[in-house]
Order: structure tokens, then C-alpha cells, then sequence
């Protein structure tokens, strides 16, 4: 009676394992085909695809591509405008949504529940809704520049300005932290106001430290959402230098044939994204899982 | 107890005051002069004043009309019909409007006129990539689920690669598609033919308009079900394992725990994921601005793809904003219907 039994169960975890790695297959032969392809000629990449080589490094490999497509895509100055622009936003938005936060979670003082309510109310707004009037509005705001004394001028179209100050304050964010710091005991802060902290301090001295994991997810959620944004700049940002770098990619891959070259581009802007998922796989996973069930 | 301190509300408005002010300047101006807006005749850089005109902008964005016409009967007992454009040109209540859509019934034609014919292919376009995409992501993404938490060795190396495409950016993986999605050269053609042993025809996914919004439909689905599984996977490791070992001891099988068990268990995650992918579905662009431009003959132009269309590349503020403000409705009313259906569902349990 047993046997039977088990080389059932074992047929089933056989059957299990082969539909996973069938799974992993379709995940990953994509970004595989990518990478690959970034290092062929044009014409390889065609003779590759009906078989299994276009997954396979073979043939005329070189860096061929890659040394194009810096030289003449813009991809360097694009990725710096994406590289300023996501840690501006990531650094700007963990100090103010945190501090905001902290406010609502650690202080008493009225209208906080209000506040709470209209926060979470802003979390159903999506940007899609207001992003044309947001155009609007952003096309009449000033900036100071510098240009033999100080300017000013009346937009702020086309900048990277444009594409960090409206995403630091995030009301998700800002939600995030509070359930986070509304977990963490209230005898540390009296402790510390004992000895006659002030609330800043307790902030930076109790409320932060404890707080780490919840500062990284955060941070991940902003970054991402500021390397990847796409439809903001698409709209506000109509030339190339103030361009970030996944603009830059549709408007290459729009008036581009060479295949290469194009998946060098990709597989460039995908890199840093890929580093630090591979490096901060678990905080990744944690701010989906952490955020869907309380959210 | 709180200290003095801490009970001051001018330090509070003092911490909370940069967030604030980010969040009124760029999410609640901009919501309330969506809304101001749709009722004038705002464009971006124009000599002309702005002025209020009313509802227009829903009336042209939502008019709709059904335009009956009786056929003319030949002596061969052939029936007729006068063209549809003759007949709105010389009529001045249905001049704006164009044909959308027409059925006959016996000598009776009956036509569907739309202020915004495009618009209403876009909101065709979408619900249809909406219905299509929800049940699959969300399918594919409990499937995997399962899969992960089946008690593999290496679950959390196939969680990790499961998820993989979805911190990579919607235009990288829109572009690597489109050259998969290519007709003569691309692998999901090459991989149909190995699969139906070299029979079939070369499907033109991305360029023909019955193929072009179910290929973005996988695509979206393969990059987006990541997500959705982590949050289903959190949803089943709440479940208490008793109850499967209660079921286990009752003698369940593996399709009845997870009939009796699982579902159960996952109710309120489901109503989650379906009403957030429902969301981002309405919300599709990015994969439709890279890949085919609204093409083909607007096959899967999308509501917001047609905002950005008439609000920013016609530089129509007015107009697009009213399209957005329609989104906004409609994706708030669709999420308090489906909440209220899970709720019942639950309720009814």
C-alpha cells in the first residue's frame, strides 16, 4: 500500500520540478536573448534566431556594439540625467517622508487623524490621472539659473528638476514608514525623552536606527519607480537634454535598425537595475510581500 | 505617556510640512484643476483666452447616438440603404458625428454614431486588454504561487527568477518583445512552428490589428505576474498549515484542499490582486507608445495612450484632461464594484 503511494508522489515532484524549470526557461530566455544578442554583428543575429545559438555566445562576439552605441545613442549623458535623478528623488524622499511620517506616527497634536485620512486617500490617485494638468502646472513654475548673474525662468519643461521635485513627497511612501514606525514600542522614545532628547532626536537617534529594513524598501520602491519612469518625462521632457535613459531607449529603438546596437542599449540601461537586484534580492521581495498584505 | 514635547502641533506642522507641500502642489492642484479644466477650452501655448465651455469637452469626448434608417427596397427585393454621411453631413444635430458601428435587421438599419469614434475604440481596446490580461496574470501568478511554496529544494531561487522581469523597466522588456513578436525572424513564431511541427502560418503579431493587443496582453502578463505572485505567496503563508493538516486527516484530496482550503484562505488576497492589476491594466501606455504607436489602424490605441495623444502632443490640455478625469472615474468605480463583489462573494461564504 505504501509504495504505490510514494512513486506517486515522487512522479508528482518530478512533474513539479519540470514545470518550474519550463518556467524559469520562459522567465529568463528573454533577457538571455538580450545579452546575447548585444554582442553579435547585425547579420548574426538574424542567422541566429532559428536556433538555440541565439542564446548561446557563438560566432563573431565583440564589443562591437556596445562601442557604437556609446559613441553615437547620447546613452552616456541620458544615464547620467537617470543616475541624478533617482538618487535625488530617493535620497530628498526618505528624509521628508520619514520626518512627515514620524510626525503622524510619534506626535500628538490635532487634525492628525485627518491628515492620516487625506494621505491615504491621495495613495488611489494614480499619476496617470493628473499627469496632463500636471504639464500645466510645471510649465509655469520658475527655476533660478545662472548665466553671467542670476535668471529666471518661467518653466520648468525639459529639466531633471521636473522629474525629481513632484515624486520626493509620496504619500505611499509616507504611509509605509508610518505603519513601520507605529510598530516599534513607545518606551524607547519616553526613555529617550527622559534624558531629554528633543523629538528630532529621538527621530535620528532611536526612530532611524531601528528602522533599516523599512528605509531600504522604501528606498527601493522610489528608486525603481525614478529609473524606470516613463510616461512623466515622455511628457515634460520633449528634448534630449534633460533626456533620462528610458526615453532615450524607445527614441534609439524607434529610429534604429541595428538590432546590436539596440541591445547593447538595453542591456545597459537594465544593468544597474539588475546589480542591485541580484545584491538586494530580499529587501526587494520584502517591500512586494510586506507592502501588499498591509496595504 | 507623552511628554509636553511631543504634544506640540507647531513642531509636527513643522516635520510634515515639506511632504505636505509636495503632495498639495503635485497631487492635489493638479487633481483639482483636472477637473476645472475639463470645463474650459485650455490648450498649452495658445494666443487665445481661455474660456469656460461648459460640459463640451464631455460632450465630444462621450456623445454617443444610435441613428435609425429605413432601406429603400429595389423591385429585385434588394435593400438599400442611404450612406451614412450624406445623411449626417446634411443634418445639423449629427454633423460632429461619425459612423462607429451599424446592424441590420431585416429593411431596418440601425447606426452607432460617436462624437470621438477614436476614443471609443480606445476604450474598447482597453476594457478588451483588461479582460483578456486580468484572469491570465492573476491565473499565472497564483499558479506560480503554488508552484513556490509546493516545497521545492531552491523555492527561493525560482521565486527570485519568477519575479525578475518586473523590476526591469516596461521599455526594455517592450523592446526585447518586439523583436520576438517579429514575423519572419521572431522566437515566438520560430517556437509555435517547433511546436505544431512546422504547420501554421507566420502569425504578423505586432502588426496585424487582431493579433497586435493579445501580444501585448502576454507580454504584459509575463512581465507584471511577479508581482502579483509574491503577493499571493504571502497570502498562503498566512494560511494556518492545521487547517491542511485537519483536511489531510479528513482525507482530502489535493484539489479538494485546495478548493476548500486554499481559496478560502486567499479570498481577501484575490480581491487585492484583481482590483490593483485591474487598475494598472487601465492603465496601459508605455508598452503601446514603444511598441505600436496606438497601430494597427488603432488596434490598441488605449485610454491613456489617447490622453497623451490629444492633452500633450496636441498640446489640447482641455481635451486630454477630460479623457483622464474619465479614466479616473472609471477605475474608481470599477475598483468599489469589484470590492463589493468579493465582499459579497465572502459574505455569502
Amino acid at each position: 500500500m505504501r509504495r504505490p503511494i510514494n512513486s506517486r508522489t515522487a512522479a508528482v515532484r518530478v512533474g513539479l520540478y519540470a514545470i518550474a524549470l519550463l518556467f524559469v526557461i520562459v522567465f529568463v530566455s528573454p533577457f538571455v536573448f538580450m545579452v546575447m544578442a548585444s554582442f553579435k554583428p547585425n547579420q548574426q543575429i538574424f542567422g541566429d534566431l532559428g536556433s538555440f545559438r541565439a542564446f548561446l555566445p557563438v560566432g563573431a562576439v565583440s564589443l562591437q556594439n556596445y562601442r557604437d552605441v556609446i559613441a553615437t545613442s547620447g546613452i552616456g549623458s541620458y544615464a547620467l540625467n537617470s543616475a541624478f535623478i533617482t538618487v535625488s528623488t530617493v535620497g530628498a524622499g526618505l528624509f521628508v517622508n520619514s520626518l512627515a511620517a514620524f510626525a503622524l506616527a510619534r506626535l500628538e497634536w490635532r487634525g492628525k487623524g485627518l491628515v492620516l485620512g487625506l494621505i491615504v486617500i491621495m495613495l488611489i490617485i494614480p499619476l496617470e490621472a493628473i499627469a496632463v494638468p500636471m504639464m500645466l502646472l510645471v510649465a509655469s513654475l520658475p527655476t533660478l539659473g545662472f548665466d553671467g548673474g542670476l535668471t529666471i525662468q518661467w518653466s520648468w519643461l525639459d529639466t531633471r528638476l521636473v522629474q525629481i521635485v513632484p515624486f520626493v513627497a509620496n504619500a505611499f511612501s509616507i504611509f509605509f514608514f508610518y505603519q513601520a514606525f507605529n510598530d516599534i514600542p513607545r518606551d524607547f522614545d519616553e526613555a529617550a525623552y527622559v534624558d531629554g532628547a528633543t523629538p528630532y532626536q529621538v527621530f535620528r537617534h532611536v526612530i532611524v536606527p531601528l528602522s533599516g529594513t523599512t528605509f531600504a524598501t522604501v528606498a527601493i520602491i522610489q528608486g525603481l519607480a525614478a529609473w524606470n519612469q516613463y510616461l512623466w518625462p515622455v511628457i515634460v521632457v520633449p528634448s534630449a537634454e534633460a533626456r533620462p535613459l528610458m526615453v532615450g531607449l524607445q527614441q534609439f529603438f524607434r529610429f534604429q535598425t541595428e538590432w546590436g546596437e539596440v541591445m547593447a542599449y538595453a542591456t545597459l540601461a537594465t544593468l544597474p537595475v539588475f546589480l542591485a537586484f541580484v545584491f538586494f534580492q530580499r529587501w526587494f521581495v520584502q517591500s512586494v510581500m510586506g507592502s501588499g498584505v498591509k496595504g | 505617556m507623552t511628554p509636553r514635547w511631543a504634544r506640540k502641533g507647531r513642531l509636527a506642522f513643522l516635520f510634515g510640512t515639506p511632504a505636505m507641500l509636495g503632495l498639495i502642489t503635485f497631487l492635489v492642484i493638479p487633481f483639482a484643476m483636472a477637473i476645472a479644466l475639463t470645463l474650459t477650452n485650455q490648450k498649452l501655448l495658445s494666443p487665445q483666452h481661455v474660456q469656460a465651455v461648459g460640459l463640451a469637452n464631455y460632450e465630444r469626448l462621450l456623445g454617443l447616438k444610435v441613428m435609425r434608417q429605413d432601406g429603400i427596397a429595389s423591385s429585385d427585393g434588394h435593400v438599400t440603404f442611404p450612406r451614412i454621411r450624406d445623411v449626417t453631413r446634411s443634418s445639423p444635430t449629427l454633423r460632429p458625428y461619425r459612423p462607429l458601428g451599424a446592424m441590420t435587421w431585416e429593411s431596418t438599419r440601425f447606426v452607432l454614431l460617436a462624437r470621438d469614434p477614436v476614443f471609443m475604440r480606445s476604450l474598447l481596446n482597453t476594457a478588451l486588454f483588461a479582460v483578456m490580461v486580468v484572469p491570465l496574470q492573476c491565473g499565472l501568478a497564483l499558479g506560480l504561487a503554488l508552484l513556490v511554496n509546493a516545497g521545492l529544494c531552491g523555492q527561493r531561487a525560482f521565486r527570485t527568477i519568477y519575479f525578475s522581469p518586473v523590476v526591469m523597466s516596461m521599455v526594455v522588456v517592450a523592446v526585447i518583445w518586439a523583436f520576438l513578436f517579429n514575423r519572419d525572424l521572431g522566437l515566438v513564431n520560430q517556437a509555435l512552428g517547433w511546436l505544431s511541427g512546422g504547420q501554421g502560418t507566420r502569425i504578423d503579431w505586432l502588426g496585424n490589428p487582431a493579433t497586435a493587443m493579445p501580444a501585448i496582453v502576454i507580454m504584459s502578463a509575463w512581465q507584471g505576474a511577479g508581482l502579483q505572485m509574491l503577493i499571493f505567496l504571502a497570502g498562503l503563508q498566512a494560511i494556518p498549515t492545521e487547517l491542511y493538516d485537519a483536511a489531510r486527516i479528513d482525507g482530502a484530496t489535493p484539489l479538494q484542499r485546495f478548493v476548500h482550503v486554499t481559496l478560502p484562505g486567499l479570498s481577501n488576497t484575490i480581491a487585492f490582486v484583481v482590483v490593483i492589476t485591474t487598475i494598472a491594466a487601465f492603465g496601459l501606455f508605455t508598452q503601446v507608445d514603444v511598441m505600436t504607436q496606438g497601430g494597427p489602424a488603432n488596434a490598441t490605441s488605449t485610454v491613456m495612450f489617447y490622453a497623451i495623444e490629444r492633452g500633450v502632443r496636441d498640446q489640447d490640455i482641455a481635451y486630454g484632461s477630460t479623457v483622464t478625469v474619465v479614466y479616473f472615474v472609471l477605475i474608481a468605480t470599477l475598483a468599489i464594484l469589484q470590492q463589493r463583489f468579493f465582499a459579497r462573494r465572502a459574505g455569502a461564504r
